[in-house]
């Protein structure tokens, strides 16, 4: 495959310390990653990445979808070289993450999920300066600066101190450092984490103008949404393993039959589920036990109208609801059914 | 699929990127050069205040004691500015802010952008001592056998403990957590500069014979006898091929732990 911006085969990293994580801004590890985390340990050793095998297109908008800790950002680290990977290769553009990887930075672009601008210079000066670590002119990289201030609404602030930005100002700023060397390769990692809707909204309108320019975006998320509208192709990732890799289309087709309903409740749903099965429109029902709470999940090709039912059996077993938790087939319902756990 | 992205078929040359990376930091050491000088040739020009101006006067110090403090003096100088210029700015960097990062993303490699931390520390450290030199001179007034007509040694032991101590700098950021920053300065460097020889010469230390051998693993001795010997050489000083020599092993012995560090640092 000639046509491939990133491959990667058999892509393994293990820490021995603490593995980064996607970022100080970012919510801390929830706890279910921090289990998973706990379950991938031996020793001191934490795996981020089992064996990972990616192949993502020229021009292709890919997204990399899986909870906090399922080993995205170690993803990102390695394809952008700044993590050694312990085993496996990744080939970014035609050059090997380990043995070339000044050409490796020299294609590709990097947005960090925490904007990490250089703060003892201006606005302007982040872009101009930045292109001259890839040896651009500064004739050259002051236009381009501009154009690219311009281009993404944060002209005005050009002189100003990137610290007086707003988080979507500073987030667009890193858009910018990322695009002046006009890369072939742009990497985001969680770009909208902490943004207000609005910012996120205007994001997205930049990155498809990007993605419509022709050039290859490999973005991680949580956000389930967000990879939907936005990418052509998406991993779902998790703990580590590549659990699925299609167009959303696709593995929304793929997402279990119906509507997911689950029904948390204060004691055992061992003795409901069967008669649950038995309701018309119920395609399958079982208990679960998680977080130190019972709940019992049931998938519905008749939507929400089976809730009536399933809440009688409950009563009628002595269950009371504490809350319940109705999803249409979506990524969302996909990705429970293939790790059992929630997304975010 | 059509692309207008630009393909930048040549590498871009390592020479030109350093040069970007340096222009970088000397275009923020320039900003902030008042607080820069004040937080490095302070404490100094205070020493040089009550040990070269005062205590003569008093009576308590002879007047050939400022030859053997000025160059002491500007030893300190140097090594604490270049250390500092250095390692400041990387504790933060790889502590929290990871400012770094879009340096760390050039096409360059790391050893390159270590290797212009350290270029830039040395022409902070130089930067310091001269700032000193003239207010040294100024505030102890005539400086029995002090000389200038070594010029070219004095260079070459300015950038020899410049290079020491950024070398140095770039161990301590690149290993110095935060939190421990402070620690660092008073555990460390407080005592480098008074077991450093600045406020001596070395050979007076057969006073006290143990002292004398244990603080040769101290660099600043190294610096500080080495100023004396180009700057005021009437003074008892070590010989200079002896200094060099030394100065040389610890660069050697700082440059390979730190880079290694650093590279560990850099890399997640």
């Amino acid at each position: 495959m000639t046509d491939a911006a990133i491959r990667t085969e058999k892509l393994r990293k293990v820490y021995t310390t603490a593995p980064p994580k996607a970022g100080r801004g970012a919510p801390g590890i929830a706890p279910d990653a921090s289990r998973a985390a706990a379950e991938r340990r031996a020793g001191s050793e934490v795996i981020a990445l089992e064996s990972l095998d990616l192949e993502i297109q020229s021009g292709e908008f890919f997204g990399l979808l899986g909870p906090n800790g399922a080993g995205k950002t170690t993803t990102i680290g390695i394809c952008t070289t700044r993590v050694l990977p312990t085993s496996g290769t990744a080939i970014i553009e035609g050059a090997d993450v380990r043995s070339q990887p000044t050409l490796v930075r020299q294609r590709i672009g990097v947005v960090p999920q925490r904007p990490n601008p250089d703060s003892s210079l201006n606005v302007r000066e982040n872009l101009v300066f930045h292109a001259a670590y890839f040896g651009i002119s500064r004739l050259v990289a002051n236009a381009r600066a501009k154009a690219l201030l311009e281009k993404l609404g944060i002209a005005e602030r050009a002189e100003g101190k990137v610290m007086q930005l707003s988080g979507g100002q500073q987030q667009r700023l890193m858009i910018a450092r990322a695009l002046i060397h006009e890369p072939r390769v742009l990497f985001l990692d969680e770009p909208t984490v902490g943004l207000d809707p609005q910012a996120r909204l205007d994001l997205w309108t930049i990155l498809r103008e990007l993605h419509s320019q022709g050039r290859t975006i490999v973005m991680t998320t949580h956000y389930m949404e967000e990879a939907d509208r936005l990418c052509d192709r998406l991993a779902i990732v998790d703990r580590g393993r590549l659990l699925a890799i299609d167009t959303p289309e696709a593995l929304k087709a793929r997402a279990p039959g119906g509507t997911m309903i689950e029904l948390v409740l204060d004691g055992s749903g061992d003795g409901l589920v069967s008669e649950m099965r038995g309701v018309p429109g119920v395609s399958s029902a079982e208990a679960r036990f998680e977080h130190g709470g019972n709940s019992v999940r049931v998938y519905s090709d008749r939507g929400g109208e089976v809730i009536a039912a399933l809440v009688t059996i409950a009563t009628q077993h002595g269950r009371s609801i504490r809350d319940i938790h109705l999803a249409p087939p979506s990524l969302e319902t996909l990705f429970i059914s293939l790790t059992g756990r929630q997304l975010t | 699929m059509t692309s207008p992205v630009t393909d930048i078929a040549q590498r871009p040359n390592s020479g030109r990127i350093f040069l970007a990376l340096l222009r970088r930091d000397i275009n923020v050491a320039r900003r902030e050069l008042p607080y820069f000088l004040l937080r490095t040739t302070l404490q100094p020009l205070l020493f040089i205040v009550v040990f070269g101006l005062l205590l003569p006067r008093m009576g308590y110090v002879g007047n050939a004691y400022k030859a053997a403090l000025l160059p002491g003096v500007l030893a300190v100088s140097l090594a604490f500015s270049s250390v500092q210029s250095v390692a400041l700015p990387m504790v933060a960097d790889f502590g929290w802010t990871r400012e770094i990062e879009d340096r760390l993303l050039a096409p360059i490699s790391i050893e390159l952008i270590a290797l212009e931390k350290i270029v830039a520390g040395v022409l902070q450290g130089v930067i310091a001592a001269l700032f000193v030199l003239p207010i040294a001179r100024l505030i102890m007034g005539p400086i029995d056998g002090l000389t200038a007509t070594h010029f070219a040694l004095v260079l070459f032991i300015v950038l020899l403990g410049a290079t020491a101590f950024s070398v140095l700098g770039l161990l301590m950021g690149s290993l110095v957590n935060p939190q421990q920053i402070g620690l660092m300065f008073s555990v460390i460097v407080a005592p480098m500069i008074f077991f450093g020889c600045a406020y001596y010469p070395w050979q007076n230390l057969s006073v006290f014979p143990v002292m004398k051998y244990a603080v040769l693993i101290n660099p600043l001795v190294y610096v500080a006898e080495g100023m004396r010997g180009v700057l005021t050489p009437g003074m008892p000083h070590m010989d200079l091929r002896a200094v060099s020599g030394a100065l040389i092993v610890i660069i050697a012995l700082f440059w390979t732990l730190g880079m290694r560090s650093f590279a560990k640092r850099a890399m997640g």
